[in-house]
């Protein structure tokens, strides 16, 4: 990939990122988010795992995205009182990046180029599933209907 | 140029800090749930990255706990949003400052 294309992703995304870490209106903040997440999923393309990023766009904005502005239209007569910013967040915060940067450029075996690899076809990644990770792909199929039944319970109405 | 693992983990670090500040910050339980997200995303570009980087390797690992990943965040935030919107039937608000009811 180009490297001008590369910091235009990277700035696009890290930018959605931060205005939906501080913008103060939700939806503001919701759609900035899955805009973020296109940025996420480009990074996904150009690594050469097209399918992941796929799956990511199908997941992250088509349901999760959704799911979290339609959770701020029912939850609207709250929107607008999230004033005053938690400043130890902000530090916490901080400290942790400068200790995640300091840790990648003080180790010298991360700037190697990448190695040629055979292509990730849908194919091969669907005899993986298949063969050795058909265990936690079952266990994951019963979670996501565990999770999506409690979901339904949480916000069901009360009958009194 | 061609970008380096070292630029990608750059990007995720700032990723995971920008979710992490989000998550610690806000006051809306939304913004928490966003920021866990963001900071979930920032993992699976790590895992890809790395799986990207690893020379040599005809493996899938990294893919597919990236899609392992991807699908339990899924789970994640829709638990997570029921909660919010149980809380808010029950107390009016998704300030997660007022929801001080088990404080000695």
């Amino acid at each position: 990939m180009s490297s001008t294309a590369f910091i235009v992703i990277a700035i696009l995304t890290l930018a959605a990122a931060l205005a939906a870490a501080t913008l103060q209106k939700l939806m503001h903040a919701a759609l900035s988010f899955a805009v973020a997440l296109v940025g996420v999923a480009a990074f996904f393309f150009s690594l050469g795992a097209e399918f992941v990023g796929l799956v990511l766009v199908f997941v992250y904005i088509g349901a999760v995205a959704v799911l979290i502005v339609f959770t701020i239209l029912l939850t609207r007569r709250d929107v607008g009182k999230d004033r005053g910013t938690n400043w130890s967040g902000v530090i916490v915060a901080v400290a942790v990046f400068g200790g995640l940067i300091w840790t990648i450029l003080e180790t010298p075996s991360l700037s190697a180029a990448a190695p040629q690899i055979p292509a990730l076809t849908v194919r091969r990644i669907g005899e993986a599933l298949m063969t050795n990770y058909v265990w936690p792909l079952q266990c994951i199929g019963v979670l996501l209907t565990a999770a999506l039944i409690g979901a339904l319970i949480l916000v069901m109405e009360e009958r009194r | 140029m061609t970008p380096t693992l070292q630029i990608f983990l750059i990007i995720s670090a700032a990723l995971f800090s920008i979710g992490l500040l989000a998550a610690l910050s806000r006051r809306h339980a939304i913004f928490i749930l966003i920021g866990i997200e963001m900071m979930l995303a920032a993992a699976n570009l790590n895992f890809i990255a790395f799986w990207r980087f690893n020379p040599g390797s005809l493996q899938t690992t990294g893919v597919m706990v990236a899609i392992f990943s991807i699908a339990i965040a899924a789970a994640e935030a829709a638990v997570g949003l029921a909660l919010v919107i149980a809380v808010y039937r029950h107390y009016r608000t998704t300030n997660v400052d007022q929801l001080d009811q088990l404080k000695g």
